[in-house]
């Protein structure tokens, strides 16, 4: 069979101011841990408003305006430059603002949890008219409620508050009133994921002219689970995720592994293309807002504004091969084993160097790596260094340890064959996948030949193990031949060649 | 004498850097006793 290829992306960063202060994790904490700490005073000064969010060049990447490349000529930190293009919508998709983002989770809540106050809602039903994309589903948004109502579900009925600029502006219910996993808490961070997750899958068909009939399968590969008391994480966000996307042909389901899972989800879904499974199968993922503003502490401390200030989501298509995509190469995977081991060596031979060998390929014979692809501008000032920089040098330093670069090129190694970090933290948004509409690009009409795609996971976060985790696979540029697996000898072909070949050795016989 | 001998150590790892278990092994060559290890992920 031919292998798979990718034959679009879509991205999109939701800009969350109020959900930084009421729904991430650092924030929360801190509120409940101590209430009254300079942080909580100091935070809402350093929350940056939408028009700087839209013109902070990293998110410009992210959703195509700009590349990593045109990002690596602004000098760091970036956070006090302006991009030279400061859209909402990009070439890949789109930075939405909180407000419309909050009536796409009414909009995707089918068991009417999500409660808006009316005034609020009917003002942002006019945006979401305009929207090229929520047209037909903002027609269907009918009357909100009074702030009295919602208020009362707040105080009485366990609902978590939804604001926005500093507001109350509606809620969301429990779904059970015993069910520690139908929370509101949790089913508003799970109606994040799949509202994100709709956003970037309906960017993904819209710029890449995808009929939404032709999707099959659709794997989903967050971090959160959704389920109740009997399965606490049953499912499926990809099945909610396809069916509010309009992909009615499409079932799915979830693919979890921390920040490793996108990569774990694209080798997934470019085996079921290549086994003729599936012929069009999306990877798809919301983002976290417990993440939002998680390094804010140290960003606050350093007078930055925070930086962590929106949700991350991706889409991707995988399908059979058409000859002219980049194509999957499910025969130069890596993976790091439950007995790799934890060494740097040791993890970066498993991840890069085994497929590389399984190709007979060099280091250097990768023209770009996509490792964690985490901005160095939101993870430096907090301690954690550049990672994606990190990772190539470990990379860098393996192919001099092989013989396959110099060691004084190691340097000019990371920059030709890395890029500069741009994705937001949100886990398993920035890991190996922001690269992947660039890649399309780049291996079809720029001057590359081949990527490879990295993920990693922090598995003993969920304390089942003190393992992490990693996979990766390269995509190559396509060279256009298309095996065609129906095209099958028949029975009748058979006996015409034996025909031909018995008539040729008459005349044979004949002449002599 | 080692540097690390008759030291108590508490490990903490970089999943983007250096692990826990790594430098648990490292550490295994010498007398130090390691007391915790984790690895974190910073991002």
């Amino acid at each position: 069979m031919s292998y798979a290829v990718i034959k679009g992306a879509g991205y999109a960063l939701i800009h969350t101011p109020d959900m930084i202060i009421h729904n991430g994790t650092t924030q929360t904490t801190e509120r409940s841990t101590n209430p009254d700490s300079e942080y909580l005073k100091e935070l809402k000064k350093h929350i940056r408003t939408y028009e700087e969010a839209l013109k902070y060049p990293p998110n410009q990447v992210y959703i195509g305006n700009m590349t990593p490349n045109d990002l690596s000529t602004y000098e760091m930190p970036w956070y006090d430059k302006e991009a030279d293009i400061k859209e909402r919508f990009g070439k890949l998709g789109e930075i939405m603002p909180q407000d419309e983002f909050i009536t796409l989770m009414k909009l995707v809540d089918v068991f009417d949890l999500v409660k808006l106050e009316n005034n609020f809602m009917q003002d942002v039903k006019k945006k979401l008219l305009d929207h090229p994309l929520f047209k037909e589903d903002a027609e269907k948004l009918k009357e909100g409620e009074t702030i009295e109502e919602i208020e009362k579900f707040i105080q009485s009925q366990h609902a978590e508050a939804i604001y926005n600029e500093g507001k109350l502006v509606g809620c969301v219910k429990r779904a059970h009133d015993l069910d520690h996993n139908l929370t509101s808490h949790i089913l508003f961070e799970n109606l994040v994921v799949k509202a994100s997750g709709v956003l970037a899958f309906k960017h993904l068909i819209d710029k890449n002219n995808i009929p939404i009939e032709d999707i099959d399968y659709v794997i989903e590969c967050s971090e959160e689970a959704c389920g109740d008391m009997n399965q606490r994480g049953g499912g499926n966000f990809a099945k909610a995720i396809a069916e509010c996307s309009g992909a009615s042909n499409a079932t799915g389901s979830d693919t979890r592994g921390f920040c490793a899972a996108p990569t774990h989800a694209l080798i997934l879904a470019a085996s079921l293309v290549k086994a003729g499974t599936y012929e069009n199968v999306v990877i798809v993922a919301g983002g976290a807002t417990a993440k939002l503003g998680m390094n804010g502490k140290d960003h606050v401390k350093k007078g930055l504004p925070i930086l962590e200030d929106v949700v991350g989501a991706f889409a991707i298509l995988v399908s059979k091969n058409d000859g002219i995509h980049p194509i999957l190469r499910t025969d130069l995977v890596g993976r790091h084993t439950v007995g790799t081991g934890s060494s740097p060596q040791a993890v970066i031979t498993s991840l890069v160097t085994a497929p590389l060998d399984k190709g007979n390929l060099k280091i250097t014979d990768i023209d770009k790596y996509s490792v964690e692809m985490q901005n160095p501008d939101i993870t430096k000032p907090a301690g954690a260094g550049d990672v994606p920089e990190a990772n190539y040098k470990m990379i860098g330093a393996l192919g001099v340890k092989r013989k396959e670069l110099d060691r004084k090129d190691l340097l000019s190694f990371v920059k030709k064959h890395g890029m500069v970090g741009w994705a937001p933290t949100q886990g398993h948004i920035p890991s190996g996948v922001p690269y992947i509409g660039f890649a399309k690009e780049d291996l079809t009409n720029g001057e590359l030949n081949k990527v490879m795609i990295v993920g990693k996971g922090s598995l003993f976060l969920g304390r089942m193990t003190n393992l992490f985790d990693g996979v990766s696979i390269v995509i190559e540029r396509n060279n256009g031949k298309v095996e065609n697996d129906s095209q099958q000898v028949s029975e009748e072909k058979i006996k015409s060649f034996i025909a031909e070949a018995m008539k040729d050795f008459a005349s044979h016989l004949l002449k002599e | 004498m080692g540097m690390f001998d008759g030291k108590k150590v508490i490990i903490i790892g970089d999943r983007d850097g250096i692990p826990g278990p790594a430098i648990e092994e490292c550490l295994k060559a010498t007398e130090a006793e390691v007391v915790f290890s984790s690895t974190e992920c910073f991002v």
